[in-house]
């Protein structure tokens, strides 16, 4: 039986807590996106798309780079913030960022895929109804997204439990603040005589992983059973 | 209702040109398909805006170039009813129905889920989901839906055409009953010349994008006869169903039918195509059709190569062709007397 130290369970607390904060926060901006990208047509769409896309080929440590500049006390966010005296950087806040940030495509495309299989005739009707676009919105199209919400909210649940490179450069590797499961498992992999915790905390990780996507599947097929 | 559309529309190699404007409360567009009917139906509904001229409904612009004006759907008061239900599939079929009258202003609440329920028959599968339907339940659910809207007019883009033949004739009934006493005018879209008489009081023919005619359904019924290979379409209302002899006796206006279709229960609608009725200048001796009616002409018209009589039958009213030839030898004119047969197989149950 594996044990763990109070840093170990303060480091899987901390993984929780930070990917449920960046799946409530990124809700919201996801469906925006989504529907934006779903039923609007503008110019330049292609180009969002691209940039939207970018944080899924860009490699993490980039990402985090590019935050760090942005957020750090001499970036364009960061220095705002400064002077309302909020710090970001190396702060919980800013694992939660970086895990938005490289979650976020993820969501949207769940999102999407399920708001673009929506029969367009549907929104039609609810229209010619009386139903202003952000009422077909609450009233028909979320609930028939409701799935691919649900996929997404949990395959970015699950990606930010695993995010590493970008959280290392923005967030830092700080225990008991912002050291979270993965970058545990760093720390004691490049230690001496940490394989066995490092170990438990694989199993941790990948237990997590595993229940989050029998969930995902669970909600999935339930969600389908009631439509 | 008055509906005034004058606009154009083009996408691709396709060009809507629309002007015209009808009075009346059950107004068919008729045409082929790809003739313009359906961006029709959604520029009027909103969904669609055409590139130039005007829309009016009741004197009240819904579109206007000239003027900038383009209501949005959802407050043009203007109701769709599909070729496939589209119900919502999250809701019950209480929450479909009742999804347009929530939305509708108070004041204009003139149609109840009361009223629906009575006319469409619905009331067994209130708390239903809307997956498990019949098709003909779900088409009835998709009409009480917009008609709940309390819209000022109401769309029907081919409702019909995804049902079956028995199905489509069980439904019209509803279409045409409910709108009317619920007076809601209606805009009925159809390729069907059998539906559009059954449901429209004036046509409006569509093809190739530009509106061709303007006429009543049986004016364009008989000018189709010609080119049409199942000849005019008679649509009889029979009652009183008997058994008689191994045939089944119907009563229509004042005369006796016999025909091989099994009993049914109440008033029943047949079809009898024109070229299904024989006309004799004196009465045969023996025949062996069941049906021998003795009528009056009372109009004769050219469909190319073959000729239209009209005939008075009872109180009746038949459309019968014969060719231009035979049409001369038995000398048909307004007021002569003439003998139709009719085979009491030629009839065909609709619905």
């Amino acid at each position: 039986m594996p044990t763990f130290t109070p840093a170990d369970l303060e480091a899987i607390r901390l993984s929780a807590k930070v990917a449920v904060a960046a799946t409530i926060v990124s809700l919201p901006f996801g469906i925006a996106v989504a529907y934006v990208m779903s039923y609007l047509s503008f110019r330049g769409k292609t180009v969002v798309e691209v940039l939207l896309n970018l944080p899924l080929t860009l490699p993490p440590v980039v990402i985090g780079y590019l935050l760090l500049l942005l957020l750090g006390k001499k970036g364009w966010l960061g220095g705002m913030l400064d002077a309302a005296g909020i710090r970001v950087v190396f702060t919980w806040y800013a694992a939660v960022i970086a895990s938005a940030v490289v979650g976020f495509p993820l969501l949207v495309r769940s999102i999407r895929i399920a708001m673009e299989s929506i029969d367009e005739r549907l929104i039609q009707a609810s229209r010619t109804l009386g139903a202003r676009w952000y009422d077909s919105l609450s009233t028909v199209i979320l609930p028939l997204s409701l799935r691919g919400i649900v996929a997404g909210s949990s395959l970015m649940f699950g990606r930010s439990l695993g995010e590493f490179g970008a959280t290392i450069i923005v967030a830092g590797n700080i225990p008991g603040v912002t050291q979270t499961m993965p970058l545990a498992i760093y720390d004691y992999a490049s230690s001496p005589g940490g394989e066995k915790a490092a170990l438990a905390l694989c199993l941790v990780s990948a237990g997590l992983s595993l229940a989050v996507l029998f969930l995902h599947e669970y909600l999935g097929s339930r969600v389908t059973r009631r439509s | 209702m008055e509906l005034l559309v004058r606009g154009t529309k083009t996408f691709g190699a396709f060009h809507l040109a629309a002007d015209f404007t009808v009075a009346g409360n059950r107004i068919g567009i008729f045409g082929e398909s790809g003739s313009g009917k359906s961006t029709l139906v959604n520029m009027l509904a909103g969904l669609e805006h055409p590139d130039s001229g005007e829309i009016m409904l009741d004197g009240e612009p819904l579109f206007s170039a000239d003027r900038r004006i383009n209501v949005p759907p959802e407050r043009r008061r203007v109701a769709l009813v599909f070729q496939h239900p589209h119900l919502f599939p999250h809701l019950s079929v209480r929450g479909n129905l009742l999804y347009g009258w929530k939305r509708c202003a108070v004041a204009n609440r003139q149609v109840g889920l009361d009223d629906i329920i009575d006319v469409l028959k619905i009331g067994h599968i209130l708390d239903r989901g809307v997956t498990n339907l019949s098709g003909g339940e779900k088409q009835r659910v998709a009409l009480g839906r917009a008609l709940l809207s309390n819209p000022r007019l109401l769309l029907m883009d081919e409702p019909l055409s995804a049902l079956d033949d028995t199905l489509r004739f069980q439904i019209i009934p509803y279409l045409r009953g409910a709108c009317e006493a619920l007076a809601i005018p209606y805009l009925f879209i159809s390729h069907s010349l059998v539906e559009m008489q059954l449901m429209a009081e004036r046509v409006i023919v569509f093809s190739q994008g530009r509106q061709v005619a303007d006429a009543t359904p049986d004016d364009l019924a008989r000018s189709r006869m010609g080119e049409s290979p199942v000849g005019y379409i008679n649509l009889l209302r029979l009652t009183d169903p008997r058994d008689n002899d191994g045939l089944t006796s119907y009563g229509w206006a004042g005369n006796r039918l016999f025909l091989t279709a099994p009993p049914g229960e109440g008033e029943l609608l047949f079809e009898l195509s024109s070229k299904d009725m024989i006309l004799f200048k004196k009465h045969p001796e023996a025949i062996s059709a069941r049906n021998l009616l003795c009528c009056t002409v009372t109009d004769t018209f050219g469909a190319g190569r073959k000729a239209g009589v009209e005939l008075q039958c009872g109180t009746g009213r038949l459309v019968a062709e014969v060719a231009v030839e035979a049409a001369r030898e038995l000398e048909l004119a307004v007021g002569s007397e003439v003998f139709a047969a009719v085979k009491a197989s030629a009839f065909r149950r609709l619905g």
